[in-house]
């Protein structure tokens, strides 16, 4: 089960705080789906397009079928956007 | 308002144009001879990137009257190197990576070149006060001053 | 894929770049070069006001003049639906873009477009503008962020309620958004240190600069087909912008990208393409638009000014306790200022266990702002790193070694949440440490200061295609604009992975219909995004080029390996260049061509320490930087001498920041020094050589160890000047910029603050 940390706006607009908690899902679709069933509505706003997820420290623009390990560490963050 | 004529030469060649009194040498260079080698950074004397040399003088395209160019002769970064072979100062930027997007290398060029031109042997603190008229936003310089300082010495390497 | 270590021979080395000649002798096209028949010229009618209701806006006198073939406003742009388009990496709000293109019944700022025109010349458009009456009533204005966020501020939009904060306010302000990073508790931090400072700071708007201004010329045929040429950092957000603003269908705009003159950021999003296309679709004709420099400075993106509180605590060993950073962004006329990055990375090259930082995004009346190289990073390292230098000091350590106590260090936690990756930041300090620069001796009224930098890097979507010619030559086709070089280091990549030289890979960029989406060159992603895609793409035409050389030999494909630019027959000594696979190609099945598209993701933070030695003139005030060197990890530098101009040319725009770049107000909120003479950037003869170290933690995450590069050298110089004033002069100044005014004084105030104390 991955560990995944709902932290900041995030945390607090559907978990009332950050929190840190094990999720199935062995890709970033499964997982979204799993924290759905328990946040209802939060779906929408971590598949948005202005939202990256980092899985092990590896941040992706625009996850979907990534891999998530049994013992991987998740983020939702901004996307970040750049200057060069 | 009529236009006036002028007779000038450009890159070698005899040219003849009509221009508005108010147009600008750089305006006729791009937009009525097609020479777009010459750029518009600014139109206001402030960033060299229209620079262009009339009968021997680093000038701003921006900031010279068409009509003033009768009877003078003009290099744009058009006239400046051969076909079969570019100028040191043109080769020296490529070897050096003096360039990034480019945009302001034509006006170096000729500014460069019209430096070493009066002064073949140019300290850096030279190079560095004559380039001042010249703006690039990419490089910091460094390498640009570096292929100048390159090329003058291929310069003096050379028969002239 | 992953990083390999292996033997380079093309990656690592210096050629001449592909494009270069072209550059050097004036003939690539960049926006403003290109010209078709029976073209018109388009001008923008701009707002004088900073806020202002629009009463009335009648054009009926322009429309009547000569030589005018159409004219529009922002009646004729209708708001598209409400939405976020992604441009590339920018999230862009599409309604706000259209008010941004055509002012409807507010002007927000000086600069603001209202109307557009298209005439047979530039001169009849620009007498038409003359020409068209817009009544206005003035409006207070704001532009300092801290008055904007003031309750009794001038209100710039009645429907803006701050995003972030719980309950949703009832009544509207300034203040788009609040966001929050934190860990740990700060309070109890702050409790175990034994020294905590906390400063305050300003910094004013400043442009990227680029030198050259926005320009395009725009095709709209009866059909509803449609080209634009133009430059920017990415045609296809380009081309998603417009359709979007335009309701398009994305098969009926082909975006053709001109050279571009530099982006900084500044060249990802839209401004004249959708006008242009509208006047040629009015007109029957194509419309050239190009922008003054007054223009580009009064409408297009700077870069937030900003203003911070940072309050940090450390332990008299050295360790850092606590820190809790407050940073307040211009966002400009509509919300979405760079802030959540300043947010993310003000802290993020080191380890502190307990942090809370908190940015907001506020609008105020000067155009909207737009990415800046590392957007949002150099105001919060600017605020943050200074802190840690008078911490530095106070504990009476060196702040290299400070820097290093704390530093962030693979398997560290980002103060963004994950965790880190291999970084090179202890090596960037060490390498300072060791490197002559910092044992040099400085005389009187000169400083030394030191400041490191962070920033992410991204990844994103790239194509690449490989089309292997007959004779044995190369050509890469791919879809990012080359700003500084990306054609060489992405044809090196292409060359290493062939075996061959690589001035036999010849690349081009081309337009939208001839390659898949690419997100914009930004965000340091093109060596490393691109680069993975063009890899990818290499090997394809590799393992397509072996299958051939087996069909040829009637062997099995896995009897082929690959080395020195040729097939290898394993149990053999035969061998087939790729000419001679080429030349086979109609029999074996056709030209060989390897594609990839791509999402790359991994690209691994660059860390960066720079080191300044500078001058104050205690007569004039005037700075004059003495010595300046940077370290930078680049993971692996594809071509050193382009990773070294990176690093040359963003220290250099952070040096014009720190020391001169300002945006500049009137009291009626108009800019003041909208030119190149009054917004003052660095010329030659105000620099010494930059010298660029470059470091190499390979990243884990690209198959050559590449990192990005262009955006982590802006960061550290605002407060490694700071930094070093007040080495030289015991004086520490928190306002930007640090112009010979302001530093006189500043040396004054204390001069006279010693006198009496
Ligand atoms: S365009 Fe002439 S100096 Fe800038
Ligand atoms: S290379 Fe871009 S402005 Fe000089």
């Amino acid at each position: 089960m991955a560990r995944v940390v709902l932290s900041g706006d995030l945390g607090r607009r559907f978990a009332g705080g950050e929190v840190e908690i094990r999720v199935e899902g062995s890709n970033v679709l499964r997982l979204i789906k799993a924290l759905e069933e328990r946040y209802p509505g939060i779906a929408e706003a971590l598949e948005s397009d202005a939202m990256a997820v980092a899985i092990d420290g590896i941040v992706y623009q625009d996850a979907m079928l990534e891999d998530v390990g049994e013992e991987a560490e998740v983020y939702f963050l901004p996307a970040i956007r750049g200057g060069r | 308002m009529a236009k006036s004529h002028v007779s000038t030469t450009v890159n070698g060649d005899p040219v003849e144009f009509l221009c508005d009194t108010a147009e600008t040498m750089l305006d006729v260079l791009r937009n009525t001879m097609g020479l777009t080698g010459t750029k518009e950074g600014c139109g206001t004397g402030d960033c060299g990137a229209c620079s262009i040399i009339v009968d021997g003088r680093l000038v701003c395209g921006c900031l010279m009257l068409a009509v003033e160019a009768t009877g003078k002769q003009v290099t744009t970064i058009e006239g400046i190197g051969a076909p079969d072979r570019l100028h040191p100062v043109q080769q020296a930027f490529l070897e050096d990576a003096a360039l990034q997007c480019g945009f302001c290398t034509p006006g170096f060029i000729v500014a460069a070149k019209a430096l070493l031109d009066r002064n073949p042997d140019p300290s850096e603190t030279e190079i560095r006060y004559w380039l001042a008229g010249n703006l690039c936003r990419c490089t910091g310089y460094d390498k640009i001053v570096r292929a100048v300082q390159h090329a003058a010495a291929e310069m003096k390497g050379q028969p002239a | 894929m992953t990083y390999e270590q292996k033997n380079l021979r093309v990656v690592g080395t210096r050629p001449i770049r592909h494009d270069g000649p072209d550059k050097v002798t004036g003939r690539a096209n960049y926006a403003s070069d290109f010209t078709l028949p029976g073209m018109l010229w388009g001008r923008v009618l701009r707002s004088p006001h900073a806020h202002a209701k629009v009463l009335s806006i009648n054009t009926d006198k322009a429309r009547a003049l000569p030589g005018v073939k159409a004219v529009i406003t922002g009646a004729d742009l209708p708001l598209p639906p409400p939405g976020v388009t992604q441009a590339g990496e920018s999230a862009i709000n599409t309604q706000h873009l259209a008010k941004n293109l055509l002012a409807r019944d507010k002007v927000l700022y000086d600069g603001h477009p209202v109307a557009a025109v298209a005439a047979i010349s530039e001169a009849v458009a620009r007498e038409a503008l003359g020409l068209i009456e817009i009544e206005y009533e003035v409006l207070p204005h704001v532009i300092d962020v801290d008055e904007a966020m003031k309750a009794d501020a001038p209100l710039l939009h009645d429907d803006l309620f701050t995003e972030g904060v719980e309950p949703r306010p009832e009544t509207p302000s300034n203040i788009a958004k609040r966001i929050v990073v934190s860990k740990g508790d700060i309070e109890k931090g702050f409790a175990e240190a034994d020294i905590v400072i906390e400063r305050t700071y300003t910094t004013k708007a400043v442009h990227q600069g680029y030198i050259e201004p926005q320009g395009c010329v725009a095709n709209y045929a009866e059909d509803g087909q449609a080209m634009v040429w133009c430059s920017s950092q990415g045609q296809f957000v380009i081309r998603d912008l417009c359709i979007t603003m335009l309701g398009m269908e994305a098969s009926s705009l082909k975006v053709i990208p001109a050279e571009i003159g530099g982006g900084f950021g500044g060249k990802t999003t839209v401004y004249l393409e959708p006008l242009a296309l509208m006047l040629s679709k009015a007109s029957g004709r194509p419309v050239k638009m190009t922008m003054s420099r007054g223009e580009v400075l009064r409408a297009t993106g700077p870069h937030s000014g900003s203003s911070m509180t940072a309050r940090i605590g450390a332990m008299k060993d050295g360790t850092i306790t606590s820190a809790e950073v407050v940073i307040k962004f211009q966002a400009g006329a509509f919300p979405g200022s760079p802030v959540g990055a300043a947010v993310m990375f003000c802290s993020a090259p080191y380890d502190i266990p307990n942090l809370s930082i908190t940015g907001y995004d506020v609008v105020v009346n000067i155009a909207k702002v737009h990415a800046y190289r590392a957007p949002g990073a150099p105001n919060g390292a600017f605020a943050f790193e200074t802190v840690l230098d008078e911490l530095a000091h106070e504990l009476k350590m060196d702040p290299i070694d400070f820097r290093a106590k704390n530093s962030a260090v693979e398997g560290s936690k980002s103060p963004y949440g994950p965790t880190y990756g291999p970084l090179g930041g202890i090596e960037c300090l060490s390498s300072a440490k060791n490197h002559p620069h910092y044992k040099a001796n400085l005389g009187p009224n000169q400083g030394r200061g030191v400041a490191s930098g962070f920033w992410i890097n991204i990844g994103g979507q790239s194509a690449a295609t490989v089309v292997v010619n007959r004779d044995g030559t190369i050509s890469l086709v791919e879809g990012c604009p080359d700003i500084g070089g990306s054609r060489a280091s992405l044809a090196m990549m292409c060359a290493e992975v062939l075996g061959i030289a690589a001035e036999k890979v010849r690349p081009s960029i081309v337009d939208t219909t001839a390659i898949a989406f690419n997100d914009v060159t930004g965000g340091s992603r093109v060596t490393f995004a691109t680069g993975m895609a063009v890899v990818q793409a290499t090997e394809d035409a590799v393992r397509q080029m072996r299958e051939r050389a087996a069909k040829m030999w009637d062997i099995e494909v896995d009897q082929v390996g690959w080395r020195d630019g040729a097939a290898q027959e394993m149990n053999g000594n035969r061998s087939l260049t790729i000419s001679q696979i080429a030349q086979k190609a109609a029999k074996t099945g056709g030209q060989i061509m390897g594609h990839a598209s791509i999402n790359a993701a991994g690209a691994g933070p660059s860390l960066t320490t720079h080191l300044c030695d500078l001058e104050v003139d205690r007569e004039t005030g005037k700075i004059t930087i003495l010595r300046y060197t940077a370290f930078q990890d680049a993971g692996k530098a594809v071509h050193p001498s382009y990773v070294e101009g990176q690093m040359q040319g963003g220290v250099v725009q952070g040096i014009g920041w720190a020391l001169n770049e300002e945006y500049i107000h009137d009291e009626n909120g108009r800019l003041e020094n909208a030119g190149f003479l009054d917004y003052r950037m660095p010329v030659a003869s105000d620099l010494p050589m930059i010298d660029a170290v470059i470091i190499e933690v390979p990243n884990p995450n690209h198959p050559f160890g590449v990192r990005g590069v262009g955006e982590a050298p802006i960061v550290p110089p605002l407060a490694a000047i700071a930094n070093a004033i007040y080495d030289a002069t015991g004086v520490r100044m928190r306002d930007l910029p640090f112009s010979p005014p302001k530093v006189l004084a500043a040396l004054e105030a204390a001069e006279k603050t010693k006198a009496n104390g």
